[in-house]
Formats: C-alpha cells, structure tokens, sequence
C-alpha cells in the first residue's frame, strides 16, 4: 500500500507548500464604500484593495476592515451563500457580497452601498427588523389533529414547496421590489419574501390553515404588479413571481371571486387547493 | 477601575438562553413549553447561526431505508466513531430521543425528501452503518433553523435580542444569574438577569485559518464558562472535515458537505488513483471524518495532491440531473465562487477546520455544567462525539441536547429561588475591560496592536501547529505563540466609538480565541497518543492507558489546569450493543477499558 504512514518531518498544513501563497493578481480594485450613520451625510470612501484570484466584494470588504480601515461596518456570517447576512447594492445592484465576483464586474472602481430600501444603522449595515415583524404576522404551520402515525408525503409535494424552503432571507427581494422601495407601503405589504412563506405553507399538503383573505388584506397581495424584480435579484433562483406570487393571486382570486366556491366555502367551509 | 458600572439596561426572564442557532432555538422552545419567560440572545441576525452550514442530514436510526437500522447501531457507530472516549449515557439519550426530534420537527413544517413509500428519506454517511440521515437536498441545515425559529417566534414568552454580545457571565455567589453584554449595533451595556442560563453558543473554529466556520464561531460561551468556573471537556479534540474548497483562496475552507460522498462521490489523487480503497478498504470514502481527512493530507504529503494541494472529489459519474437534485447547493456553490461546473469537471476538496467535539462539561440527562444555573447545549457542549464526530450527529444533538437544557433550565429557574443579585463590582470590572480598546494610545512604550491582525496570527500559529497533525515541539511552539499573543492583545487599540464597531467587537472575539486555543493545546499535549481527529507524529498509537480518561481544563488559581478523570465504562447492558455496528471488529476496538486483559484497575494518573 502506498500509504505514507509518518510524513516528513514537517507538521506543515498539508497544502501550504502548494498553494500560491496569496493568489495575488497585481491588480488593484478600487472600492467606493458609502459610509455613514442615521441623521449623517453618507458619503462615499474609497479604498485600494489589492486584487486576488476568485475574489468577492465580500473579501474585499475584509481586507479594509483588517488593514485600512477597522471601523467599517458590514454583516456578514458564513461566506458561502448560505446564511443570506452580506446583502448591499454593488455597483446599483442588490447582490450578497459573498457571491459577487470582482472578475465579474465591469472594470474599473466598484461601488458598494447599503441596501436602499431599509434604515441605515452604520455603513453597509441596515435595520431589517420590519421583515421579522411580518413574520411574525403570517400564522404558522399548522397541521391537522396528530393520527401519530408516520406522514405520507409523495416526493413532488415536496419537491413542489423545496423551492420556497431554499430561501436564505436575504431580503434582497424585499428591498429591490418597487413597492417597498419606492412607495413605502411596507406597512400595507408583505413583500416578496413573505409571499413566498405564505405559499411555502399554503401549498404544504398537511397544513389546514387558509392564509388566502390575511394575504390579500393584510399582505397587500394585490399590490404586487409583477415585474419580476424579486425574482432576478434572488440569489437561491426562486422564480418568486412565477411559482409563489402567481399561484396566490389566482388562489385569492379564486376564494374571492369565483361564486362556486364562494358558496362551497360557505358550505363545507374548507381549504381549497 | 470605578467601583461603579455606568448605566446599562436591564433585562429579565427566567431562562436566557445565549445563542439562536438550532440548540438555542429548541432550548428556548421548551423553556417556555415548561411555562417560563425566555430571552434568547444572539450575536447575529435570527436565522443566520452556523446550522445553516450544515448540509448532510440529521442522522437518526428511523430505519425508513435500511429497516436494519435502529437507535442501537447507531449508539454503536457513534461509540466506535469517537473511540469510545464518548459519554456513553449521551450517546444512549440521544441515538433514542433523536427520532423523535425529527419526527417532531417534521410535525412543525420542517420538509424532509421522501422514499417511494412517502416516508422520510434517509442517505448514507460516513461511517453511519445504514442510510441514517434525514435530509432535505443539501440544505438541512436551513430546514432545521427555519422550522426551529418559526416554531419559536410564535411561541409565546420568548424574547429575541438579536445583535447582542455577552462577555461574561454574572454570578450571585456560585450560582450563574444572568449574563453581560452589549447591543452590537448601539454599544450600549446590557444585563441580563436570569433563573438559570443555556449556553448554546456553538463552537470555535476561527482560530484556524483555513475554516468551514463563521466569524461567530469565537467560542464565546466556552470561554465564558471557563472564566466563571465551569469544566471544559477534551478540548484537545477539534475535526477536521475532510473535504474544504481549496480554490479560489478566498473561498478556501469553504465546506462541501459529505452527502457529496454520502451520494456517491468518488475521491482522487492527482494521479487518477482511488486512495480511500487502500485506507479503508472496508468503509472507502465513506470512512469517519478523521480517517478521509488524514488520508488527503498522506496523498498531498506524498507528491500526489492537486495543483492546489488537495485531492479530486468526483461526482460526474452520477449524473448532472441527479447532482442537481440532491447537491443544488454544491453545484451552485462551485459554479459561482470557483466557475467549476461540477457534473462536468472534478472538485479540488481538502480539510477545513469544522467542528470542535470538546466542549464545556455538561450532565447527560440535564445538560447542567459543574456551574449551578448554567447549562449546555450543542457544539458548545462536549462528551457526545468523543474522538471524533460522526456527520449527521450535530444535527440531531442541538435539538436532543437543546430540548433537555431548555427543560432543565426552567425546571431550575422555577425551583431554585430568586438569587438574582448582581454584583456591581464585577459589572464594573467587565465595563473596564471592554472599553479599554477604545481607550486611544496603547500603555504608553508598546505599540498598538490590531485586533485582525492579532486573529491572523492566532490563525496561523493553530493551523501551522496544533493543526491536523501535531507533536510535542509542534504544541510547544504553539503554546509559546498563544502566550505571546495573550500578551500583546493588552495593547490592542482600535478606531471608531461604540456604536457598531466591528473592530471593537472582533477584540473580545480574539481574547476569547486564545483562551480556547490554550486549551486546545494544552489538552492536546497531554494526550500523548492518536486518536480519532487528535493525530500525533509523535505517538502514532493509540495508548490504552489514555482510552481511560477524558481530560477536564479548569481556570485554577495559577491559571489552566487540565486534569485527567477516569470516564465511566461502558455498562454490561449496553455493551453487547457495540457489536451491532457493521463496522465492529474486535481485533480493531478502540484501545482503552474494552482492550485490556486485566480488569479496569482504575486510574493510574492523578484524579481532582
């Protein structure tokens, strides 16, 4: 067996050697960071940031705060698209900054923003809180009297709500969509992302709750003209408008509109799927 | 220092739990269930804690694949999986309470896939004996967290501070009331005032440079049970997971779950070779994490790692839509940060720093520490892995452990009276210390130091020497650097004010960093031996003499202690259990109570 039972000497890593020490590229990206607080005068800083192989805007953010500029504020968790913490606008655009590549983008300087469409605490760092509130708002899971048998659950019935149980809660549906963004309806209106929890439960096949009328009503459902903004911004690729806000507004439609099921609710006063 | 703390605001309940990811979650869910007030505290935004990173599955001997299966095997690979180093009572609580716990969280909404049958898919994982893991694609993680903080945010008597750190915990006498902190985002001091305190931080895998692990993961709710008394258990043992991104740089360490293997990945040398087939023949890629990351590391030392120093993880052969199926989130994963399209072209995978088995001491049926009032749950907590953790177990740990904290907490905090006292002295104290940073200049003649660039070379100095491989002059060397760096962060100063500072709040991040990885090495260099993920070029076997104990590190009055305790054998009823595994070998039983002629004659080394 060609197995080395007791490498060398050395307790090194075992990729140091190889690995191309920093990966640097000799090119230098210029970052134009908007920094500022409530009640200030958020202006733009810009930083020169030593450019390396694959680089995020997310490492490039670290290498100011670790080395020119340790105040700079910025949330940020696991770096790998999973936890949906980094959101803010590079170059006018909602993105994670972990995923954005600086060989991605355009030549020349980047800017980095907070996200527009919520208060700005300090920097890169805004006040999501209102989401959590809406949340809290939509009922739960909700599932029948338990039999205490194993569920039954065929695999397209999940492969069907799979989609919306990807969501990281970036929010940068929220904060791309016009109607929070421009209108400031946030009050009157879920938003895309919780269109998207309501849909997750509705179309759960054990859930008995019927969510439709406080969608409507309360989550100004009726609001959403579908451009598809949510969608395009949606780094899990949720077809947002397509596959949850689409299937509520003809489901809305349907327990509001349709006097045969009208008169159905009525009588048997039951979910409709 | 003033005797007198400057104002901060007060919060009560009766349990605190500290931290929202999956432990603290479930913990909080049944403090309340149990009729008390909670506040979870959490250094990040809900939902964003490090469970989301876990990907494989939540293993649980359900039997829906392999009928086979049941809770039994599953103690069995567990115990054999951590070299019997486990607490064995643990392993029994949980390998039977876990399949409640996912059937449970199926009951809150939480999706699983499914079989033909419409029952809960389960896959197979490394040295699992049966396809044990419920999983949900590879985002389980999420599933988990999700379901746990919808479940709780509409429970009742729970309050969520989000964005809070705490820095140390606050006692009336011996007892833990409460914890302190501050708002991350205002800098403004707060007290919390508890009946009884669930840790439930996770772990402490930054100080290494090349990790799976967030920069939450600092370690604070060890190190601040290390300070206020509480035992801290086998901390020498840390896992590497074998398979970390290794390119691009910045996305080194990155973690590619094991259900890449569990579905069928295959692993390569540079030289087209199917090494696991010489390491473990029996188990291959599927072996435990130690053995799949010790045998990358033998490849590359060898000459026959990738160009970027790793190995070849393939999965093209399965098919680009099954990839897509059951790894969407790999297959996303390498086709952003690296532009490797994963069903076309092989991974470059080597071991990241992943999880840390050793943790503060806990009692298995209650998950208190040696500290009245405070208990642990979850990665924070240690005895259940042993050696070396299984993939799939910390899942089902937070919320088996997390439900018996949060229980045991309330059942604390309604019996136990009302001490909850706070020393304004110790508050005082705290305050001091924390602001001291922002203070301007260093102490006059040393210069300042930067709190990023002090991690950094804590980074270094654990990776380079008490990484995967370690020996005596190795530790040695890294235990001088930890004393050097504990040194120098006095004179760490940073820019900026209170109000969301991030390099204010990364100072207490790396003081409670050195003090974990001192015990890391000070465990690991008494542990003179190898075993599970603790690999000693310097004692390349297994020693039966240290199969007998665990290590136990302890803030003594000259300051670390690490002591050894005998650990309880394996009881009679459950020892006929081990055989069940398929990977039981007699010849091949971990070396420790169950290998020696003679009977256990107790311990030979000192005992406190």
């Amino acid at each position: 067996m060609a197995v080395l039972d007791q490498p060398a000497s050395s307790v090194d890593a075992p990729a140091e050697n190889a690995l191309t020490a920093s990966g640097l590229t000799g090119e230098t990206l210029t970052l134009r960071v908007l920094k500022g607080v409530p009640g200030g005068e958020p202006a733009e800083v810009a930083y020169q940031v030593p450019v390396v192989t694959g680089m995020v805007i997310l490492d490039a953010v670290h290498y100011v705060q670790h080395n020119l500029d340790t105040d700079l504020a910025c949330r940020w968790n696991c770096k790998a698209a999973k936890c949906g913490s980094c959101s803010a606008e590079v170059n006018g655009h909602p993105v994670l900054l972990c995923k954005t590549r600086v060989d991605d983008l355009p030549p020349g300087p980047v800017t980095v923003h907070p996200l527009k469409s919520f208060p700005l605490i300090k920097d890169l760092v805004t006040d999501v809180s209102r989401n959590y509130e809406v949340n809290r708002e939509i009922p739960p899971f909700t599932a029948a009297p338990d039999d205490g048998t194993p569920w039954r659950i065929p695999q397209e019935d999940i492969d069907r709500i799979y989609e919306f149980r990807k969501c990281i809660e970036c929010f940068l549906c929220q904060d791309v969509c016009h109607i929070i963004r421009s209108h400031d309806l946030s009050e009157r209106f879920y938003g895309p992302r919780f269109f998207v929890r309501v849909a997750s439960l509705e179309m759960h096949p054990k859930d008995v709750l019927d969510r439709r009328e406080q969608t409507r009503e309360q989550g100004g459902l009726g609001y959403c003209n579908i451009t598809k903004c949510c969608t395009e911004v949606c780094p899990e690729h949720i077809h947002i408008t397509d596959n949850a806000i689409i299937p509520l507004k003809e489901r809305v439609a349907d327990v509001h509109w349709d006097p045969v099921r009208f008169v159905g609710r009525m009588l048997f006063g039951r979910k409709e799927d | 220092m003033t005797a007198t703390p400057e104002p901060y605001d007060t919060i009560e309940c009766d349990v605190l739990v500290v931290g929202a990811g999956g432990a603290g979650m479930r913990a909080a869910i049944a403090a309340s269930e149990a009729g008390c007030s909670v506040t979870v505290v959490s250094k990040s935004l809900l939902g964003k804690a490090h469970t989301v990173m876990a990907e494989g599955g939540i293993a649980a001997g359900i039997g829906n694949v392999d009928p086979e299966d049941s809770w039994e095997v599953h103690f069995a690979d567990t115990m054999l999986g951590g070299q019997l180093l486990n607490n064995w009572r643990m392993v029994e609580l949980y390998a039977h309470e876990v399949i409640d716990r996912v059937l449970e969280l199926e009951r809150w909404g939480g999706i699983f896939d499914r079989t033909a049958d419409g029952l809960i898919m389960q896959r197979a994982f490394g040295a699992h004996s049966w396809k044990r893991l419920a999983h949900v694609g590879d985002r389980t993680g999420l599933e988990l967290i999700r379901t746990c903080q919808d479940k709780m945010v509409h429970t009742d008597r729970v309050d969520v501070r989000m964005e809070y750190t705490l820095t140390a915990l606050l006692k009336s006498g011996d007892r833990v009331c409460g914890a302190f902190g501050y708002n991350r985002n205002t800098g403004q001091f707060a007290a919390f005032k508890a009946g009884a305190v669930v840790l439930a931080s996770g772990g402490w895998g930054r100080m290494y440079r090349y990790t799976s692990n967030s920069w939450e993961c600092s370690g604070d709710g060890a190190a601040m049970a290390y300070q206020a008394g509480a035992d801290l258990l086998d901390m020498e043992f840390v896992q590497f997971h074998p398979t970390g991104m290794i390119w691009p740089p910045g996305a080194r360490g990155i973690l590619v779950t094991e259900a890449v293997r569990g579905e069928g990945g295959l692993l390569f040398n540079a030289e087209g070779t199917r090494f696991m087939l010489d390491y473990d023949p029996v188990k291959k890629e599927l072996s435990s994490r130690d053995v799949v990351a010790r045998s990358i590391y033998k490849e590359v030392q060898a000459g026959r790692g990738t160009p970027h120093g790793g190995a070849y993880l393939d999965v093209r052969h399965l098919g680009a839509d099954y990839v897509k199926r059951k790894l969407p989130s790999m297959y996303e994963q390498f086709h952003a940060l690296a532009s490797i399209d994963i069903t076309q072209q092989p991974m470059e995978v080597g071991p990241t720093i992943h999880y840390t088995m050793g943790g503060v001491r806990v009692e298995p049926e209650t998950a208190a520490t040696t500290v009245p009032g405070l208990y642990a749950a979850g990665e924070v907590a240690g005895g259940l892995h042993g050696a070396n953790r299984l993939g799939g177990n910390s899942l089902g740990d937070i919320l088996v452990f997390g439900r018996r904290a949060g229980e045991a907490a309330a059942e604390f905090a309604k019996t136990s009276g009302t001490a909850r006292v706070f020393d304004d002295a110790q508050i005082a104290a705290e305050q001091s210390d924390l602001l001291q940073p922002l203070g301007g200049d260093s102490n006059g003649a040393a210069p300042s130091e930067n709190p990023y660039k002090l991690h950094e070379d804590l980074q270094l100095a654990m990776q380079d020497d008490a990484g995967i491989g370690r020996s005596e002059e190795s530790l040695q060397r890294a235990l001088a650097a930890i004393l050097a760096l504990r040194e120098r962060s006095t004179h760490i100063r940073v820019s900026g004010g209170r109000a969301l500072n991030p390099g204010w709040h990364t100072v207490r991040d790396v003081t409670n960093m050195l003090v974990l990885s001192e015990a890391i090495v000070r465990g690991a260099i008494e542990r003179r031996e190898s075993r599970g993920s603790q690999w000693r070029f310097d004692h390349l076997d297994q020693e039966v003499e240290f199969g007998k104990v665990n290590f136990v590190t302890r803030r003594g009055d000259d300051g670390m202690e690490v002591v050894s305790v005998p650990l309880t054998p394996l009881p009679d009823r459950l020892r006929p259990l081990l055989e069940r595994s398929r990977f039981y070998d007699p010849a091949k039983l971990p070396k420790g109570y169950l290998t020696e002629t003679a009977p256990v004659a107790g311990t030979t080394r000192k005992k406190k």
